[in-house]
C-alpha cells in the first residue's frame, strides 16, 4: 500500500531518469556510430553536446553564449541544461552518482566552488584538457583560479568561469517605505562604518514596515560575512590547507556565525532558506528588502523576481569590505563521448568574449584578466537593477579577489553547518546550544 | 461424494497394450509426466527469476557492502566487519530517524484504518448512488504522490498557506511554520498519507465486508442486536483476515515513508533543521547519496529490514486479538 506508494515515487524517478538516460544515450550511442569514421574531421558529422549547469535565476547566464556557439557550430549543436539551484543538496550528490557509475553526466559540467575540492580529489572521473590543448589558456586567468582547475596528478580538469565579488541588492521602494535613502550612493553610505550600521538601519527599516524584513534569511548574510572574514583568516573557512577540519578554530567563521544569529536573533531576517521554494516566492512576494549579492545573485534576483520588480532593484556596496563568495569551473566528465568538442565548448564558454555575454546576461564576473579589463565590463550598468553601474561597483575590487581554499569535504560540511543555522532562526535549535552544535554538526559532516 | 463417483465413472478401464506402439507411448507418457510435474514450476519460475535478480541479490550484496567501509564517490572499499552496525546503533541520527518514522507510521497509520473501517461500513449499507461512493473513496489513489505531496506542501506553506490562512479564522493569529518542529511536521506528513490511502484501505474493507453471509446478520437481528453490536461482534471478526493484510502492507509502507516527507522538504535527505521529520528511508539515501557512505546506509538498510520484521511481528500480535476470538 504505502509500499507502492514509495515504490511508485521510485519507479517515476526511475522511468524519468531512464527516459533521460534513453535520450541522452540515443542520442550519443547513434552519434558515435555514425561519427566514427569522421572523428578526425569534427564537424563532418552532426553531434550534440550536453552542457549541465546549476543556480537560480539566469545561474550561468550561458544563454546568449550557447545560442552564439550553435549559429556557428551547425554541427555541433550544445544542449544548454540547468539542472536545479541548489548545488550542495540537489546538483552535487547527483552528479557524483553520475560521474562514479559512469552515465548521466553532461560532457560539460558545471562545478561550483565548494565541489572542486572533491573534483581535484577524483582524477578518474575528468578528461586532461591538457590533452586537447587548454594549456594555452593559462595566460587569460589569474594564478589561482587556473591552478584550483589543476587537480591531483596535476593535469588540467577544469576552467574557471566567473568570480564571486560582493555587493548588497535592496528594494528602492521597501527602503523608501522605511524613509531610508533610496540612492545607491547614499544607501552605502549608510552602511559604510561596517556590519553594526547595516543592523541600525534594519532596525529602523523594521521600526516602520512591517509586512517584510530586512534580510532574506541568515544563510545568505552568513555566506556574505564567511567570505569576507575568510580572506582576513589566511582564505580558510572549514578546512585548513591539509584538509584538517578548522571549523570550531577559525574565527572567520565564529565571526559570521555570531553576525549572523544576531541578525536573525533580532528579527530581522524573513526565515527564508536560500534556494528553496519559500525563498523564491519570498521575491516574488516582496518578503524581504536586501540580500547580499555576489555578481552572480544579481541574475539570481532578476531572474527569479521576474520583470514585474524590474527597476525596483538597486546595488549598493556591502559593508565590511570585499568578498568572494561562489564562482564556478567548468569541466569534461570522462564519460563524455566527444570530449574534443566538449573541451572546445569548454574553452569557449569561459573565453574572455563568452565571459562578457554571461556577465551581461545575468552578472556573472568574468574569471579572465582579458575580460575584467575590457573597458565594456568597467563601464557595465545593468538595467534590471535600476540602471547600477556595476562595472563601478564591481570592477575595481574583482581583480583583488582572494582565493578561498576550500578542502574536500567542504561541500557536505556546508550543507550541515547551515542546516544547524536554520535551525537557530526557525527555533528548533536553541540560541544558547547554536554554537556548539553547530560544530558538532561539522565535525560529524567531516567525518 | 458425488465427485468420486463421477471421476470413477469417467475413468475407463485401460485398454491391453499394443507392442509395437510401447515405446512412444511411454514416450508420451514421460513428457505428460514433465508436463504435469514441471510446467507449473516453469510457469512460476519467472517470478522467481526476477525475485532472485532484483530481490534476492540486492539483498546479499547489499549485506556484502554493509560489511565494508565503502566509499561512493570514487573511495576505496575495504572490509571492516560489523564495525557499521555498532557505529549506527551508537549514532543518535538514526534513532531520531527510527523514532520519526514510528511516530509518523502511528499518527498516520491507526486514525486511517479506522477512518477506513467506519467508511468501508457506511459504503456497505445501501446507499443511494453507492458505486459513485465507492469510486470516488478511490479517487486519491490515483493521483500520483509526488502531485500529492506538493499540494500539500503548499497547503502548509508558512506564510501563504491555506492551513494557517483557516487557523487565522479560529484565532490562531501566530503563522505555524510546519517544518520547524516535530509535532506539527508528522501531522503534515501524516495527513498527506491518510489522504491517498484511507479510501484503498476502505475499499479493501468492504470487500472483506461482502463476503460475510448475510444470513449471519438476518440471525441477529431476529435476536435483537444493535448494528453496532453486529459491527463489533461480526463484522470485525469476520473480516479479520483483511485487517491483518492491511495493517502489514502499511506496517511495511509506513517504515519505508519517502517520498512525502522528502517533498515536504523541499527535495531534502535531512528533514528539516534538525532532522524533524527525517525518515529512515530518508537517512538512508542521505548516508547513501549525500555523504557517499555506501557501507554505512547498506547498514541501515538492513536494519531496517530487520526493524520490518519486528514492527509486523508486533502488530499481528497485537491484530490477532480483535473482537475478542483466539
Amino acid at each position: 500500500m504505502m509500499n507502492n506508494m514509495r515504490r511508485g515515487k521510485m519507479l517515476a524517478v526511475a522511468s524519468v531518469m531512464t527516459a533521460a538516460l534513453g535520450i541522452t544515450t540515443a542520442c550519443s550511442s547513434g552519434d558515435t556510430g555514425s561519427g566514427a569514421s569522421g572523428s578526425s574531421s569534427a564537424a563532418a558529422e552532426k553531434i550534440t553536446l550536453t552542457l549541465q549547469t546549476f543556480g537560480g535565476g539566469t545561474n550561468f547566464g550561458y544563454k546568449a553564449a550557447v545560442e552564439k556557439w550553435n549559429t556557428e557550430h551547425p554541427n555541433v549543436q550544445v544542449k544548454y541544461n540547468n539542472l536545479t539551484d541548489s548545488f550542495e543538496n540537489v546538483y552535487w550528490p547527483q552528479m557524483l552518482q553520475w560521474l562514479q557509475s559512469g552515465t548521466g553526466a553532461g560532457d560539460v559540467v558545471g562545478i561550483d566552488e565548494g565541489g572542486m575540492g572533491l573534483a581535484k580529489a577524483r582524477p578518474q572521473f575528468f578528461t586532461d584538457l591538457g590533452e586537447y590543448g587548454l594549456q594555452s589558456r593559462q595566460a587569460d586567468f589569474p594564478a589561482w583560479k587556473w591552478e584550483n582547475g589543476v587537480n591531483s596528478e596535476g593535469k588540467l580538469f577544469a576552467l574557471g568561469t566567473d568570480v564571486g565579488g560582493m555587493s548588497i541588492c535592496y528594494r528602492t521602494d521597501l527602503f523608501k517605505k522605511a524613509g531610508l535613502p533610496t540612492d545607491r550612493d547614499e544607501v552605502g553610505k549608510l552602511w559604510s562604518g561596517g556590519w553594526e550600521d547595516f543592523i541600525k538601519a534594519g532596525q529602523q527599516f523594521q521600526g516602520k514596515v512591517k509586512d517584510a524584513k530586512f534580510i532574506d534569511s541568515i544563510n545568505t548574510i552568513y555566506n556574505v560575512v564567511l567570505s569576507q572574514e575568510a580572506a582576513k583568516n589566511g582564505n580558510v573557512t572549514y578546512f585548513d590547507k591539509n584538509q584538517q577540519l578548522i571549523v570550531d578554530k577559525n574565527p572567520a567563521v565564529k565571526t559570521a556565525f555570531d553576525l549572523a544569529t544576531k541578525m536573525s536573533g533580532s528579527g530581522l531576517t524573513a526565515k527564508l532558506q536560500n534556494f528553496t521554494d519559500g525563498w523564491n516566492t519570498g521575491f516574488v512576494k516582496s518578503q524581504f528588502a536586501t540580500l547580499g549579492c555576489p555578481g552572480w545573485m544579481l541574475g539570481v534576483v532578476s531572474g527569479t523576481a521576474g520583470d514585474e520588480f524590474k527597476g525596483k532593484w538597486d546595488v549598493a556596496t556591502v559593508p565590511g569590505g570585499g568578498g568572494n563568495w561562489g564562482g564556478s569551473w567548468l569541466a569534461v566528465p570522462k564519460q563524455s563521448k566527444h570530449p574534443k568538442e566538449a573541451a572546445e565548448l569548454a574553452s569557449y564558454l569561459t573565453s574572455p568574449e563568452a565571459q562578457l555575454l554571461a556577465f551581461k546576461e545575468g552578472g556573472n564576473l568574468p574569471s579572465t584578466i582579458p575580460a575584467q579589463d575590457n573597458p565594456e565590463l568597467q563601464s557595465a550598468t545593468n538595467e534590471y537593477f535600476n540602471n547600477a553601474p556595476i562595472g563601478k561597483i564591481f570592477g575595481p575590487s574583482i581583480k583583488s579577489l582572494q582565493p578561498i581554499f576550500l578542502g574536500e569535504k567542504h561541500a557536505q560540511v556546508k550543507r550541515e553547518v547551515e542546516q544547524v543555522l536554520n535551525g537557530t532562526e526557525q527555533g528548533s535549535v536553541p540560541a544558547d546550544q547554536a554554537w556548539q552544535k553547530f560544530v558538532e554538526a561539522g565535525q560529524k559532516a567531516a567525518g | 461424494m458425488s465427485v468420486n463417483l463421477h471421476t470413477q465413472r469417467a475413468d475407463p478401464a485401460p485398454p491391453p497394450p499394443r507392442p509395437g506402439r510401447h515405446q512412444s507411448r511411454s514416450r508420451r507418457r514421460f513428457w505428460s509426466q514433465l508436463d504435469l510435474k514441471a510446467a507449473p514450476y516453469f510457469l512460476i519460475s519467472p517470478y522467481f527469476l526476477l525475485f532472485a535478480i532484483f530481490g534476492l541479490f540486492p539483498l546479499i550484496f547489499t549485506f556484502w557492502v554493509s560489511l565494508q567501509d565503502y566509499g561512493l564517490a570514487g573511495g576505496d572499499a575495504s572490509f571492516t566487519g560489523l564495525e557499521n552496525y555498532s557505529k549506527l546503533l551508537a549514532d543518535s541520527d538514526f534513532w531520531n530517524a527510527v523514532v520519526n518514522t514510528v511516530g509518523i507510521f502511528i499518527l498516520a497509520t491507526v486514525p486511517q484504518l479506522v477512518l477506513a473501517l467506519m467508511l468501508a461500513n457506511a459504503l456497505n449499507k445501501r446507499l443511494r448512488g453507492r458505486l459513485f461512493f465507492r469510486l470516488g473513496v478511490l479517487v486519491p489513489l490515483v493521483t500520483s504522490v509526488v502531485a500529492v505531496a506538493i499540494v500539500f506542501t503548499q497547503l502548509y506553506g508558512r506564510d501563504f498557506g491555506l492551513i494557517n490562512w483557516l487557523l487565522e479564522f479560529v484565532g490562531v493569529e501566530q503563522h505555524i511554520d510546519w517544518q520547524s518542529a516535530k509535532w506539527s511536521s508528522w501531522i503534515a506528513i501524516a495527513t498527506m498519507v491518510d489522504w491517498r490511502w484511507t479510501g484503498y484501505n476502505a475499499i479493501i474493507y468492504l470487500a472483506g465486508m461482502q463476503t460475510i453471509p448475510k444470513d449471519l446478520y438476518e440471525a441477529a437481528s431476529i435476536d435483537g442486536a444493535s448494528p453496532r453490536r453486529q459491527f463489533w461482534q461480526i463484522t470485525l471478526p469476520m473480516i479479520r483476515p483483511t485487517i491483518i493484510f492491511t495493517v502489514f502492507v502499511s506496517t511495511i509502507g509506513g517504515l519505508t515513508l519517502f517520498a512525502e516527507p522528502v517533498m515536504f522538504a523541499s527535495n531534502r535527505m535531512d528533514g528539516g533543521a534538525t532532522g524533524q521529520f527525517q525518515t529512515i528511508a530518508m537517512y538512508i539515501v542521505e548516508q547513501a547519496f549525500r555523504n557517499f557512505d555506501y557501507g554505512y546506509a547498506a547498514a541501515a538498510a538492513w536494519l531496517l529490514f530487520v526493524l520490518i520484521l519486528l514492527g509486523v511481528g508486533i502488530n499481528y500480535l497485537f491484530i490477532r486479538r480483535i473482537g475478542g476470538a483466539k
